[in-house]
Parts: C-alpha cells; sequence; structure tokens
C-alpha cells in the first residue's frame, strides 16, 4: 500500500532482535556496574548512580539532536515519515531527560545533601533545555491543520535542537560549578569504570532506539488501521462522508494521512 | 559554597542507587505498559474490523430488478 506497510512484515524481527539485544546488554552494564566496576574513592557506592545518570543525559541530549536533524529531513524532503521519527525522538528524550533529572537529583541528595542546587549551571541548564522541549506537544496540539502542525514542530525542534549544544558548551565554558565534568576526561576514569561506562552508554542509546522503534511500529499499526477502517466503511456505504478526507481527531501526534500528499512526495513551496 | 561530602557508608548510600536504578526501572516499565495498552487497542480494533468484513456480503450491489410481468 504504501511504504510502512511494506516494511512492517519486517519490522517485527528487526525489533524482536533488537529489543533482544538490548535486553542482553542492560543485563550485562547492570552486571559489570555493581560485580566489575570498582569503588569510587571519593564517593564509595553512591558512585554507581554515575553510570545509569550519565548515559541517560547523554542519549537524552543526543536525542534531540537527531530529532532536529530528522526535522531537516521533513522540511527538505517533505516527506510526513521524518515528521513522525522526529515527534517520536523528542517524546523519547523527554521520558530520558525525566529520568536524568530524577537521578540526578537522587545523586545530588547522597553527594550534596541537596535535592536540587539552583547556582550549578549544569542541572539548571538541563532543566531549561527539558522545559523547553515540554513545550513542543502543546505546540503540536495547538495547531489543528496537521500540515502546519508538522512543518511547525520541525522548526521548533531545529531551533531547539541547535539551542542543546549551544546550551552544552556554554555550561562548559562556566567557571564556577560543583557538578563533575565527563565528556572529555574520562581519561582520568581507571580503564574498569571507562569500559563500565561505555557499555552502559551503548545500552542506554539502545534502549533508547528500542522505545523508538516500539512507538514508531504502534504509531504504524494504528494509522494502517484507520486506513483499513475507512477503506471498510467506503466500501460497505455507511455514508457519504465515509469517502471524505480522513477525518483527524485533534492530536500532538503527527498523522501520515494528515500529510498524505507529502508522504507521497508532492512537490510543496515555501518548506 | 557546596563541598562534596564524605563518602556515604554502604547502607546510608545503597537506598539512593537502589532509588535511582529503581526509578528508571519503573519508568521504563510503565512505558511499556502504556505501548500494551495501546497494542492491546488496536489488537481490539483490528479483531472488530474483520469481523464487520467477515458480516459483509461480497458483492454487496442489490440484485437486479425482476422482469416487468409480460402482459
Amino acid at each position: 500500500m504504501n511504504r510502512s506497510s511494506r516494511h512492517l512484515p519486517h519490522l517485527g524481527g528487526y525489533l524482536g532482535a533488537l529489543s533482544v539485544a538490548t535486553a542482553a546488554l542492560m543485563a550485562i552494564a547492570l552486571s559489570l556496574v555493581f560485580f566489575y566496576a570498582p569503588l569510587d574513592a571519593e564517593q564509595g557506592f553512591l558512585q554507581k548512580i554515575f553510570y545509569l545518570h550519565v548515559p541517560l543525559a547523554i542519549v537524552s541530549l543526543s536525542g534531540f539532536v537527531i530529532a532536529a536533524l530528522l526535522a531537516i529531513m521533513h522540511l527538505r524532503t517533505g516527506e510526513a515519515r521524518w515528521d513522525m521519527r522526529s515527534y517520536v525522538a523528542i517524546h523519547m528524550s523527554l521520558i530520558f531527560a525525566v529520568a536524568t533529572l530524577i537521578t540526578g537529583s537522587i545523586w545530588a541528595r547522597g553527594s550534596w545533601g541537596h535535592w536540587w542546587v539552583w547556582s550549578e549551571p549544569t542541572l539548571v541548564s538541563f532543566l531549561i533545555v527539558f522545559l523547553l522541549y515540554a513545550t513542543y506537544q502543546p505546540l503540536r496540539f495547538a495547531i489543528e491543520d496537521p500540515e502546519r502542525q508538522s512543518r511547525y514542530a520541525s522548526v521548533f525542534a531545529i531551533t531547539a535542537g541547535a539551542f542543546v549544544p549551544m546550551n552544552f558548551i556554554a555550561v562548559r565554558l562556566a567557571s564556577a560549578y560543583l557538578h563533575p565534568r565527563v565528556l572529555g576526561s574520562t581519561s582520568n576514569l581507571p580503564p574498569q569504570m571507562a569500559f563500565t561506562f561505555v557499555v552502559s552508554l551503548i545500552a542506554i542509546a539502545l534502549l533508547f532506539a528500542t522505545l523508538c522503534s516500539c512507538e514508531l511500529t504502534a504509531k504504524r499499526a494504528r494509522m494502517q488501521l484507520r486506513a483499513l477502517r475507512r477503506a471498510a466503511e467506503a466500501r460497505a456505504g455507511e455514508g457519504e462522508d465515509a469517502l471524505a478526507p480522513a477525518r483527524r481527531p485533534r492530536s500532538a501526534a503527527p498523522s501520515l494521512q494528515g500529510a498524505g500528499t507529502l508522504a507521497a512526495g508532492a512537490p510543496r513551496g515555501g518548506a | 559554597m557546596l563541598a562534596e561530602l564524605p563518602a556515604l557508608p554502604l547502607h546510608e548510600a545503597g537506598k539512593y542507587v537502589a532509588g535511582a536504578y529503581v526509578v528508571v526501572f519503573v519508568l521504563v516499565l510503565v512505558y511499556v505498559a502504556i505501548m500494551a495498552v495501546r497494542l492491546s487497542r488496536i489488537q481490539r480494533e483490528l479483531a472488530q474490523l474483520s469481523s464487520s468484513q467477515r458480516a459483509v456480503p461480497d458483492d454487496p450491489r442489490p440484485s437486479s430488478p425482476a422482469p416487468p410481468p409480460v402482459s
């Protein structure tokens, strides 16, 4: 029928393999964290949160940047599937950002004695990025026309995505901070810790990819189901509006039908 | 302003580490549960659709009218 339906039969095997690989690597990473990596001289057992918190933060921020790249692809090609992927990447990155904030807070409480430190630029900047992306869904929901919704959302994703590395650099240039620097200083980690950290990072990245694939598959299945239902209604002749263009419930989620002309590769101006 | 506290003993740090890992596990679990609910809804709708398709006859066109009686 269309590109997504052609790919659906392969997705089951792909998604299954990805899920198994993620589960296996997560198990290996957890084993390394608790049975292989040595205890930190300063923080002791509390430092084990590092192997969860830092990969979550890195994957979350990378997800925002990836979403921006996917949004660029959407604006360049006009194909709705890129908008869908960008939406799912932002959605998943937000969930990972929530996990980052919570685990960071727990670590700060144990390490510094405070749940949150407002004078710490790393914490506050991450919160700003999170709050910025928290407005993405309301922005989509506020726009009813699917094509305008996807186009504005892509512009937002690109702008906010450019803000993420700028924010990262600005924070690293800040002189006064308590939050430890991770990227660029992994050479300071003992080899066992560095290895455990890299495995944890790959495991969390795989988890991100698996959850994104799950959500994309579910959304494609739902869209195909809608298309089938419309076709069935049209065939059964249940009212004249069964043949009318799809009536889309007001939603923040992108729709391939809503931008059907774009998905078909129709030229568009002004993108 | 803030200085790092000395390393917490294992029984003290353990609850923070466990808390952090449990929070992430619960988040992933909640997400998977939401996905499961969505997929079961899709499955239910698909079953409804297929049952309604089976109920519709293959050729829904009305049969041709009977020929007028020959007078």
